[in-house]
């Protein structure tokens, strides 16, 4: 697969020395947590808590064929938020939205596909997935405008977003989305409008044809970001608002396309993950993937290339949960404390080189000094 | 004081034996040894970047020197930070002047040395009464619950010495002191300087300008590349020997920019009104006319409406009333890429801000404004081979110092990022180059190089608008001056003929003490209606 | 005295409305006073951060992680040191070790913000991102633990009871209730937002705040240790942090439930804006946000009579559910391009001796 050439091969290794490290670190001191709390677990101390979770989320993740497709399976909705986050990044923005834009993407396709049940396959999956998309894209569009004409800071104004989206869904939901007949309040089933699956069909660990689009995505974002002018434009007002101010760019467009093109991308996930996996929308849809984006977006440092692995990582850890849940009795939130503290290494990453003495000059995203910048004080004027 | 009154103030106050600082690559001070006396205005010449600033910093406690002592009243002395210094009566008034713009005059004295009524609480009334006490010592009354920012910086500069002043401080550092300061301005520090020093106080004084140096000073020490060079008394020197000390050959003090010929008018700005940020309106009606094959130069304090102006003219800002015409085009309401296509070309005074992203590769920042058209893009795709090629042609012909096209602009140093802009700006078909502060902060060299190069353009036919605070740079340099002040033009005059003083006065009053019919320059053919005094 | 004109059509509607609303702050003053209370010390928390140049958004984490640490211990310490609450404040000893383990969680989270953002000069808003997604994983992962065992509840602090006298006065009396007839947090606030606003501005620490967030360097040429006052400061707000998590547990609350602040830390930093910047200003924001959370709670207990009724709760819950977010990014949009953050805000600095 051919992602990012243009970036050289030394800045890779750096790029790559200072995440392993991070991850390394992190998983020592999950450890720490885990022994210390071990006790809680299994109602005794117990050393070998650790070792026994970490096994069964490697089994769970990478060591049959339906472990990996269940990885691959987690991985994409993150890699797809992930890349909406990571644009977001170059694009000087700090997009907590992913949340909130992947369950409207999640919602929208659920009445699509309902609605849409009984047509044929190619109709309804295509226009549900196009629900979804737009839905997500509406909804990263509404933080842009904010920011670009009023100034308000995307950070409070996608968290915000978020919590107002789980009220919109709950609204959908328990009232004109309900199906008839649920034990619980739920959309109908897709039914037509499911993805088809390609392997392991009927196993429970099928992979269907959704994780395909990630081949797609992740060359075309690349291609946005370094090949067109578009994207030079993009990563311009990311790195230096003024500037591209100064070289006849429109700001204001700029944060408004990449805050909208992220909610496509999230929505896009939202759509994949209803109609390749659950097939309905349940009133409440648990899940992290808004938070694990960031984990992914910052461990890729915002390259499309970046985050397709550090996707890859994450949804391996989310994969395996289930299993260390059921073998170890560790409850899945351990996941989330992991990503909170591979976070907090990769950004002390003064740590990172003190323990394994790395060499590799510090990757910082420039654009990042935009996302503090801004805030409070609005955008720059045109 | 200390040191004992009376004629014998031979003893230094303050002596730095040998210092020496070495930085990655450099050596910002070579064994540089200076000697201050009771009393004495001791300038301190050299060139941006000769060392000059890291010897002070180093004086002032804000790096620490990796050899060499300091003597303070014949006493070696260790300075760990700003505030050892402050403790032991050495205070430095910054180029950059550290204020804080949304404080009061009082509260910017108070800071760091506060006068409290106890233990938690401020005693603004007890430092009103002081800071009022020490204005009137001096021969400066200043309101110490103005707001520091709506001062100007004369006014500014005068907090900065009160705020040394406060601290009883008997050795002042004055770093560039009158570099955004007008004639008269100049003259008036220089009075309040005089007057410290007939105190007894001792000042180190920091300029690369020769003949403030030689009207103010006792004696001149020079340096250059990090080492003394010379130390002169001002009656046993001149201009053209300093200048040779400082920059190490012959320079020619005065560019050549030979004889314009301009052809018609090419910008025609009438009666333009602009508003700021807060949407003031600080633009008033300007009207003036640039015409090709001239440097029309805008002298003028800084913040009297000239960043506003450029940015109307450029497409940064939209005027709020009035016209702008480049040939027979309208550009009053052109955006930046518009104003781009017309054929007018930028270099901004914040390079760092406008002119260039730190963090993209040499390569990108050369085709910042172009990268969009052929044969940098097609159909908004990229050209990267275009893009090399560009760059590659660039570093040679403007001489940018760089290991390679792909390093970033960031690493380079400020004279070959201000290449970098120049490079970009004026090199493609233009019609009107606007400069802002084109040679801000640069060595020598590259201002020379940037000169030569303003004046090339001007000789091809290419209107050229300079914008300097440095009145020196827009005497040098502009064919027609145009004075501003409080946002109008106050005059515009002929550039050759045009006396510092006079340009001073109208920079400082508007000229609003000269009564009508007095001699304003040469009245020069063409120049709009209301380009003098509205 | 308005039910006279509450016919008219439209006018009425409004006036009726209005007459809703002054009753559901009337009535609900001391609820929404109590609502206020986190927002406000949020608020707070990120204001004596932000003077002093440290963006803090990781406010929510930490009165997350103050608010789960002061219910277990409190709930531990309830079962080594059982006592009858006492007349003040129902204060026992396990609640005031609760609220010691919230001022010292809060303090402990803001120390890794400030060495993060201060010492190693990382983004500010990663750093505090770092903290509520570390705050929210170590929480709900114990959490999650104890619900296996039912760990029981350590209590809650009692409101102070004032003279009823007071509460009966004509026209004020509603006042008082408001104010006096809270919890020690709630109360602690109060003194806390008046303090911090004569301080912040009268005092010798409040000028050299101010002077720090907005030309740090200018700060430092007088002598002034930046990093040392921003230090203080991201821990001071800590503090606050702390005893805003205390007030979900053992003050408003005697449980916790995983990422039960649901954005207040959030919607502290709107009410931190909408204020300006001033202690005051924020806790009258946080008014603001609590008021119109405490509406959707009154529509659906208490709906008001006729035809408002009708409307009212004809409207879907969700609606009022999502009201305070949606006021916050209302308020955001419309008011921050007017508020002007600190200068330094968000800018971490470096001393120039460094190179």
């Amino acid at each position: 697969m051919r992602i990012d050439l243009r970036v050289p091969l030394a800045r890779a290794r750096g790029l790559i020395a200072l995440p392993a490290g991070a991850i390394l670190l992190a998983f020592i001191v999950g450890a720490v947590v885990m022994l210390v709390s071990s006790p809680l677990v299994t109602g005794h101390f117990d050393p070998s808590l650790p070792l026994r979770t970490y096994a069964a989320i490697v089994e769970g993740s990478l060591l049959s064929v339906n472990a990996l497709v269940d990885t691959v399976v987690a991985a994409t909705p993150l890699i797809l938020v992930g890349l909406a986050v990571g644009l977001g990044f170059k694009a000087g923005l700090f997009n907590i939205g992913g949340q909130g834009q992947f369950l409207m993407g999640a919602v929208a396709s659920a009445a699509a596909g309902a609605a849409l049940a009984h047509e044929s396959p190619i109709v309804a999956i295509t226009l549900s997935v196009v629900a979804g998309v737009v839905a997500g894209a509406a909804y990263g569009f509404i933080p842009g405008l904010l920011k670009a004409y009023t100034g308000a800071h995307e950070v409070v104004t996608t968290i915000m977003l978020n919590y107002v989206g789980i009220q919109v869904i709950s609204y959908l939901i328990t009232g004109p989305l309900r199906a008839q007949g649920a034990s619980f309040a739920r959309s109908p089933d897709v039914q037509n409008a499911e993805l088809p699956a390609f392997l392991n069909v009927g196993t429970g660990h099928e992979a269907h044809i959704g994780i395909l689009v990630i081949l797609v995505v992740v060359p075309a974002i690349s291609w946005l970001l370094y090949r067109s002018t578009t994207g030079f434009e993009i990563r311009t007002v990311g790195a230096n608002p003024d500037a591209a101010r100064y070289a006849g760019m429109q700001p204001r467009r700029l944060v408004i396309l990449s805050l909208t093109v992220g909610g496509m991308l999230a929505g896009l996930a939202g759509a994949i993950e209803i109609l390749g996996v659950s097939g309905y929308m349940p009133a409440a849809y648990a899940t992290n993937v808004g938070f694990d984006a960031i984990t992914v977006a910052l461990l890729g440092r915002a390259t499309p290339g970046g985050i397709f692995f550090s996707g890859l990582l994450l949804g391996a850890l989310r994969a395996g949960a289930p299993l260390m849940q059921v073998k170890a009795g560790v409850p899945v939130q351990m996941i989330d404390l992991l990503q909170g503290i591979i976070l907090f290494f990769l950004t002390a990453d003064v740590i990172v080189r003190y323990v394994f003495r790395v060499k590799a000059a510090r990757a910082k995203l420039d654009e990042l000094q935009t996302v503090t910048r801004s805030y409070g004080s609005g955008t720059g004027k045109p | 004081m200390t040191s004992s009154p009376g004629p014998t103030v031979t003893a230094p106050a303050l002596e730095m034996r040998g210092i020496t600082k070495r930085y990655p690559g450099v050596i910002a001070n070579d064994r540089i040894d200076l000697t201050v006396r009771p009393g004495e205005i001791h300038a301190l010449l050299g060139e941006n970047g000769a060392g000059k600033s890291t010897l002070m910093n180093i004086l002032y406690g804000l790096t620490r020197p990796d050899e060499g002592e300091i003597l303070l009243d014949g006493e070696p002395i260790t300075i760990k930070g700003p505030s050892d210094a402050i403790a032991r009566g050495i205070s430095m008034v910054h180029q950059h002047f550290m204020l804080v713009p949304v404080l009061n005059v009082a509260d910017n004295i108070l800071l760091g040395a506060e006068t409290m009524a106890n233990r938690v609480f401020l005693d603004r009334d007890e430092a009103r009464r002081r800071i009022r006490e020490l204005g009137q010592r001096f021969g400066f009354e200043i309101d110490p619950d103005e707001t520091v920012g709506r001062l100007s910086v004369g006014w500014q500069q005068r907090v900065e010495i009160l705020k040394a002043l406060y601290r009883e401080a008997r050795i002042l550092v004055l770093d560039e002191p009158t570099a955004v300061l007008t004639p008269q301005e100049t003259k008036e520090i220089f009075a309040v300087l005089r007057r410290l020093a007939a105190e007894g106080h001792s000042i180190i004084f920091i300029s690369h300008k020769l003949y403030e140096v030689l009207e103010i000073a006792d004696r001149i020490t020079v340096i250059r590349r990090g080492r003394v060079v010379g130390e002169r008394l001002p009656a046993e020197t001149n201009e053209e020997d300093l200048a040779e000390l400082m920059v190490g050959r012959e320079v020619q003090l005065v560019a050549d920019r030979g004889e314009s010929h301009p052809a018609g008018v090419l910008l025609s700005v009438e009666s333009l009104d602009v508003g700021d940020d807060r949407g003031r309106e600080v633009v008033h009606g300007i009207s003036f006319e640039v015409r090709a094959g001239e440097i029309f130069g805008i002298a003028g304090v800084a913040g009297n409406g000239q960043d506003e102006l450029v940015e109307a003219i450029t497409g940064l800002r939209r005027p709020a009333a009035g016209r702008i015409r480049l040939g027979a085009d309208d550009v009053t309401m052109a955006d930046p890429r518009q104003a781009h296509e017309h054929g007018i070309s930028f270099v901004p005074a914040d390079r760092h801000r406008f002119g260039m992203v730190t963090s993209f590769a040499l390569a990108d920042n050369l085709v910042l404004t172009d990268y969009y058209a052929p044969p940098y893009a097609r159909r908004g795709v990229r050209d990267d081979a275009a893009i090399a090629a560009r760059a590659e042609e660039a570093i040679r012909e403007f001489d940018i110092r760089t290991p390679s096209a792909t390093v970033t602009a960031g690493t380079l140093s400020g004279g070959n990022q201000q290449k970098m802009v120049v490079a970009r700006e004026f090199d493609r078909d233009l019609r009107l180059l606007v400069l802002d502060q084109p040679t801000r902060g640069l060595d020598v060299g590259s201002v020379e190089f940037i000169h030569r190069q303003t004046v090339r353009k001007r000789d091809a036919g290419t209107a050229v608008l300079l914008v300097s605070a440095e009145l020196d740079e827009v005497l040098e340099l502009s064919d027609r001056i145009g004075v501003m002040y409080r946002g109008r033009m106050v005059a515009i005059l002929d550039g050759p003929t045009a006396s510092r003083e006079h340009v001073g006065l109208l920079m400082a009053t508007g000229g609003q003490e000269t009564s009508p019919g007095a001699p304003q320059g040469a009245a020069v053919p063409g120049s709009a209606p209301g380009g003098t005094r509205a | 005295m308005l039910t006279g004109l509450f016919d008219i059509p439209v006018l009425g509607l409004v006036l009726q409305l209005l007459d809703f609303l002054l009753n559901v702050v009337t009535v609900n003053g001391p609820v929404i006073l109590s609502l206020a209370t986190p927002l406000a010390l949020g608020a707070m928390c990120g204001v004596i951060s932000e003077r002093s140049g440290v963006v803090n958004i990781g406010i929510e984490g930490m009165m997350l992680a103050s608010a789960f640490s002061a219910w277990l211990v409190a709930s531990v310490a309830a079962q080594a040191f059982p006592a009858e609450p006492g007349f003040f404040f129902g204060v026992t000893p396990a609640l005031l070790i609760g609220l010691a383990a919230a001022l010292a969680t809060g303090v402990a989270f803001s120390l890794v913000h400030a060495w993060l953002s201060i010492s190693i000069r990382a983004d500010q808003i990663i750093s505090g991102t770092i903290i509520n997604i570390v705050a929210f994983g170590v929480t709900a992962y114990l959490d999650l633990l104890l619900s296996r065992t039912s760990q029981p509840s350590g209590g809650k602090f009692l409101a102070f009871a004032p003279p009823q006298a007071l509460l009966d006065l004509p026209v004020i009396g509603w006042l008082f209730r408001m104010v006096l007839a809270q919890g020690p947090i709630t109360m602690a606030a109060i003194v806390i937002a008046v303090v911090f606003q004569v301080l912040l501005f009268r005092s010798r620490w409040g000028l050299r705040t101010r002077a720090v967030g907005e030309h740090p360097k200018a700060a430092e040429t007088v002598g002034i240790d930046v990093i040392r006052l921003r230090y203080q400061n991201v821990l001071a707000g800590g503090l606050l942090a702390g005893l805003a998590g205390a007030w979900f547990t053992i003050d408003f609350g005697t449980t916790f439930q995983t990422g039960m602040t649901n954005g207040r830390g959030f919607i502290a930093l709107a009410a931190m804006i909408f204020g300006r910047w001033h202690p005051i200003g924020a806790f009258g924001a946080a008014l603001l946000f609590a008021a119109s959370g405490a509406l959707g709670t009154a529509i659906r207990t208490t709906p008001p009579p006729g035809q408002l009724g009708e409307i009212l709760t004809s409207i879907p819950e969700q609606v009022f559910s999502a009201l305070p977010y949606l006021v916050t990014i209302a308020v955001l949009a419309g008011v921050v391009g007017r508020s002007v953050a600190p200068a330094a805000d968000g800018q971490p600095y470096e001393r120039e001796a460094t190179h």
